[in-house]
């Protein structure tokens, strides 16, 4: 049952000129060359092909343009109708013939070589659709290593290949391919990447483990090795933590809300900084093990023990993060990251002024120390900061924001009484 | 006519009424009532097209969103499939055949594909079972669509990645076609030049294409006098950096698609007199941007430092226009104001909604995160310390900060100092897979392969000098300009200052069609604009690009899909 309309159907059903059909000789491609012809339109009958193809106008110049009679060239009506159909994709003669109105089939095709012309006429006509339609043929009729072979010299086909064994989710192909092209790397990395599909993390972990040994690089030969470890600890942590959920303290405080698995380090490591800290580090699940293990950078380090045990309201494991023994056996507080961030972290787990006060005298900056004693009310420290600069001006100004009679007043007006200090202002 | 694509020196609706009388005849095509079912991701560039009354025209009935399951009953005789060449969509699309109710009448069904057909497409339905009941499969090619009087896109999101990631010029081929489809449109355009591998291919494939029509020459005189191709990895800086005219802000924080943009709505509640207080809208606040809106094409390219002024300026012009009812004296100047009421009303309209806008973006561009960031992207870019690992990067790992935003500072790092030395770069690597995951070496392995994160080699870093020269540019230039603008200004030294003679036309401006193969950036777009109004009597520019981006939106195109099963 047509679908066209009727003014339309003598155009569809006429061919002004014999096409170009496979009776010819095989490899005289080039015989069209001399003669003028116009294809009129090549059409798919819809209603009985399997295989849809596009409506064209093609019509033929007569030059040569290679061996194919990839063709359309047509007077552009100066109307604007149908201006985008002269731009369609172009198809070769062949592959148009072969696919109106009889099986698509590349049987004639029997040579190697002839395979390869057709590829390379096949590429050259630059339609994605026919050159995915010759290589799913070549595919089938060559075998893996000549395929491979020949389409290492040709890269626009080899993309279209690759393109095509992904998206048909064809992983094994691809991945001998790309090992027979040399491409390790490549290879090892999309084989890494199926780790992804797999579900249960036991089969994840050998997968990885299977994993380590290809062709990395260096650098990323480590990581892979790194995930590896990770997960394969992470499922005993994750055992362990099952049973412990109902039986030790802080998990009861504190219920988790995910499982520990696939989590990246530094989460691993805020994780066991929360429910594992102090342990030895012979324990999978204790910090310093995973810190030397995965060689956390210092600030890393600090940033997820401060965050983890400040959220736990263990001010006592905070003061020890930071005291470090010196030369003379003093203990002195020491940081790698600056201590504004300390009491930023600190202040958002709601620590109380006093352990505020600690870190914020402890800021180097002055001007930030006191805009940020100012902030969290460490009255002191605002106080003996301004007697340090000796700035008087200041300190009237702070004490109009104490409270009336409260310590931090008297203080204030006591400093201002004494006569002793040399202020500036 | 879509106003809009008016104003600009090329008609663009040429272009534009094209598109609709191919879509027109396909849907003439498929004779009868119809339903649509549509690719969701295609509703925004046909609205650029056609609208529904269109549609309507050509009995259009129903339209439903393509989902599994049965399709909706709706009393038509046909029903049309709208959609991309995604494997995906093929399954659905034969699940919705083959749950067709027996018992009703039975409907045809068609599938047009656009931007062009699949055989891995066609083949799976032929695997379905489907492909023999679908009566008209067609393809709907949609190259070049028209965004604004001077700016056409093709909305080719992977054409960055193909073209440099995968080495694959299918997204080129399609640029070609889209050339040649724009040339038999507005003339063969007489001189191409271009800078860049993938600028050459796209330049080789046109000629051949024109070859393979040669004997039809089109009589039509050429609109443009030159296209520039001009491959993205030429200037991989300026879509890293964040964009800092109003367009280009409004992009980068709320995105911008198919000419809309999605706000948050508290701002824009009525405020009628006499009402209470109602209840806050829900739904985002949708806006439509482009040129028909005066006010708009106006503060678009400036930089957001300039907008407050403008807008200033224009509510006083807009009131002293409604304060002139008090001069309307006789009945023919009353006439005469109330006549343009609807005009002046517009424009306090949008004079509203763009205050609004502004003050949501001042939110940001006032914020700490945002000022910290461009100290940063403005001390890579001036040089300062870009052979070292960054601390503010460092720190916004340890906070966890969006994986874009890092990749993005990195990047930029990157480029700027000519690629990052062994230890800096095995840094952040390390930092960023421990803290956002290991599956993250996909990504990085595909930043690396497009050269956007790379090892430092012993080559001379020329940014330096780049930037020296530029500078001068930028003392000139207005204060008002973009701050990005000088790269654009490094892309017009390849326009060609001799003219050709026998073509277009003496004595006018000369009209380039500037392609980026890879994507564009709206302040890339506000600076050629600039240049444009610059000169008298010199270069106007029409912009096309296979994607209009962001900085976000380019690195998430070479983000690998890790999504890790539930």
């Amino acid at each position: 049952m047509m679908r066209s309309k009727p003014d339309e159907d003598d155009y569809w059903n006429s061919s002004k000129f014999r096409a170009f059909t496979f009776d010819d000789d095989d490899d005289e491609f080039s015989t069209l060359k001399e003669s003028k012809r116009a294809v009129n339109s090549i059409v798919v009958d819809d209603d009985d092909d399997d295989d849809e193809d596009d409506v064209e106008k093609v019509s033929w110049s007569g030059e040569p343009v290679g061996t194919f009679p990839d063709v359309p060239s047509r007077s552009f009506a100066p109307e604007l109708r149908k201006p985008k159909a002269e731009y369609k994709v172009s198809k070769p003669v062949l592959l148009v013939n072969l696919v109106k109105g009889r099986a698509y089939s590349f049987e004639t095709f029997r040579s190697l070589k002839d395979k390869m012309l057709l590829l390379d006429e096949a590429v050259h006509a630059n339609d994605g659709n026919v050159i995915t339609a010759v290589l799913i043929f070549l595919k089938k009729s060559l075998s893996k290593e000549i395929l491979s072979r020949e389409l290492t010299s040709r890269e626009i086909a080899l993309r279209h290949y690759i393109h095509y064994l992904k998206e048909m989710g064809e992983q094994k192909s691809l991945v001998e391919l790309l090992k027979s092209l040399g491409r390790t790397e490549d290879m090892a990395l999309l084989q890494y990447k199926e780790h992804l599909n797999i579900k249960d993390e036991v089969r994840k972990k050998e997968y990885l483990k299977a994993c380590i040994g290809l062709p990395f690089s260096p650098e990323d030969a480590s990581h892979v090795q790194d995930h590896y470890t990770l997960l394969e600890r992470q499922i005993i942590i994750e055992a362990n933590d099952k049973q412990a959920e109902n039986k030790v303290e802080v998990f009861k405080k504190h219920p988790r809300k995910a499982s520990i698995l696939n989590m990246p380090i530094i989460t691993t490591l805020y994780y066991s900084c929360f429910y594992h800290y102090g342990e030895p580090e012979g324990t999978f699940s204790s910090p310093a093990n995973i810190r030397s293990t995965f060689k956390i950078s210092e600030k890393q380090y600090f940033l997820t023990v401060l965050g983890a045990r400040a959220k736990l309201k263990e001010w006592f494991d905070v003061d020890r993060l930071f005291t470090a023994k010196n030369w003379f056996g003093y203990t002195k507080k020491k940081s790698p990251i600056g201590f504004h961030r300390v009491v930023d972290i600190l202040q958002k787990n709601n620590a109380p002024v006093q352990v505020l006060q600690e870190y914020v005298s402890l800021v180097e900056d002055t001007e930030q120390k006191i805009s940020l004693a100012q902030k969290y009310k460490c009255h002191d420290i605002v106080i003996d900061t301004y007697k340090d600069l000796k700035d008087r001006q200041q300190l009237i100004i702070y004490q109009g924001k104490v409270e009336r009679n409260s310590p931090e007043d008297r203080k204030i007006q006591d400093l201002l009484n004494n006569t002793q200090i040399r202020w500036k202002n | 006519m879509a106003a809009h694509l008016s104003y600009g020196r090329v008609n663009l609706n040429i272009l534009r009424e094209a598109a609709r009388k191919e879509l027109r005849e396909f849907l003439d095509k498929c004779a009868g009532s119809k339903a649509i079912v549509w690719d969701e991701y295609l509703t925004g560039p046909f609205g650029l097209i056609a609208q529904y009354s269109l549609l309507k025209e050509h009995e259009v009935e129903k339209m439903f969103t393509l989902k599994p399951g049965r399709l909706p009953a709706a009393d038509v005789k046909n029903i049309i499939f709208f959609v991309r060449p995604k494997l995906e969509l093929m399954d659905i699309i034969a699940d919705n055949v083959a749950s067709e109710d027996k018992l009703r009448t039975p409907r045809d069904f068609h599938v047009l594909f656009v931007p062009r057909r699949s055989l891995l497409c066609e083949q799976r339905l032929k695997e379905k079972g489907v492909l023999g009941s679908l009566i008209n499969v067609d393809e709907y090619i949609l190259d070049l669509i028209p965004y604004d009087g001077d700016l056409l896109s093709m909305e080719s999101e992977s054409a960055f990645r193909e073209c440099y990631l995968e080495n694959d010029q299918t997204s080129l081929y399609h640029t070609a076609k889209g050339l040649m489809t724009l040339q038999a449109l507005y003339g063969t355009i007489p001189q191409i030049f271009g800078k860049g591998e993938c600028a050459r291919h796209v330049a080789n494939m046109m000629l051949r294409m024109k070859r393979e029509f040669a004997g039809c020459q089109t009589q039509i005189l050429p609109v443009f006098d030159t296209l520039l191709l001009l491959d993205r990895n030429v200037d991989l800086l300026t879509p890293l950096a964040t964009q800092l005219t109003y367009e280009g802000l409004i992009d980068e924080i709320y995105s911008i698609n198919n000419g809309y943009v999605k706000l948050p709505p508290e701002k824009f509640a009525q405020k009628k007199q006499g009402e209470g207080e109602k209840d806050l809208p829900t739904e985002p606040k949708k806006l439509q941007l482009n040129s028909a809106e005066e006010l708009y094409a106006e503060i678009r390219d400036k930089n957001f430092n300039a907008v407050g002024a403008a807008l200033s300026k224009k509510a006083k012009i807009i009131s002293a226009a409604f304060e002139e009812r008090h001069n309307a004296k006789t009945v023919g100047e009353i006439k005469q104001f109330v006549s343009q009421l609807p005009h002046m009303q517009a424009a306090r309209t949008s004079l509203a909604n763009h205050t609004s806008v502004a003050e949501l973006i001042k939110d940001i561009t006032t914020s700490d995160a945002f000022f910290d960031n461009l100290t940063v992207e403005q001390e890579f870019m001036t040089g300062v310390d870009t052979d070292k690992a960054n601390t503010y990067i460092e720190d916004c790992i340890a906070r966890k900060d969006p994986l874009i935003k890092i990749l993005r500072l990195v990047c930029m790092q990157s480029v700027c100092n000519n690629g990052l030395k062994q230890k800096v770069l095995d840094f952040y690597k390390r930092e960023i897979l421990q803290t956002y995951g290991f599956q993250h070496i996909l990504t990085l392995n595909n930043l690396e392969k497009a050269g956007l994160l790379k090892l430092q080699t012993a080559t001379r870093n020329n940014y330096p000098t780049i930037r020296k020269t530029l500078k001068l540019w930028m003392e000139d230039a207005n204060e008002q300009v973009a701050s990005h603008q000088f790269y654009v200004l490094q892309k017009a030294e390849y326009v060609p200052v001799c003219r050709p003679t026998s073509t277009g036309q003496q004595g006018e401006n000369r009209i380039t069609l500037v392609f980026f193969l890879g994507g564009v950036t709206y302040a890339e777009i506000a600076a050629l604009r600039f240049l444009s109004q610059m000169e008298d009597g010199g270069t106007e520019y029409v912009i096309a690009t296979t994607k209009l981006i962001n900085g976000t939106s380019f690195i998430k195109s070479l983000m690998e899909r890790l999504e890790v099963p539930p």
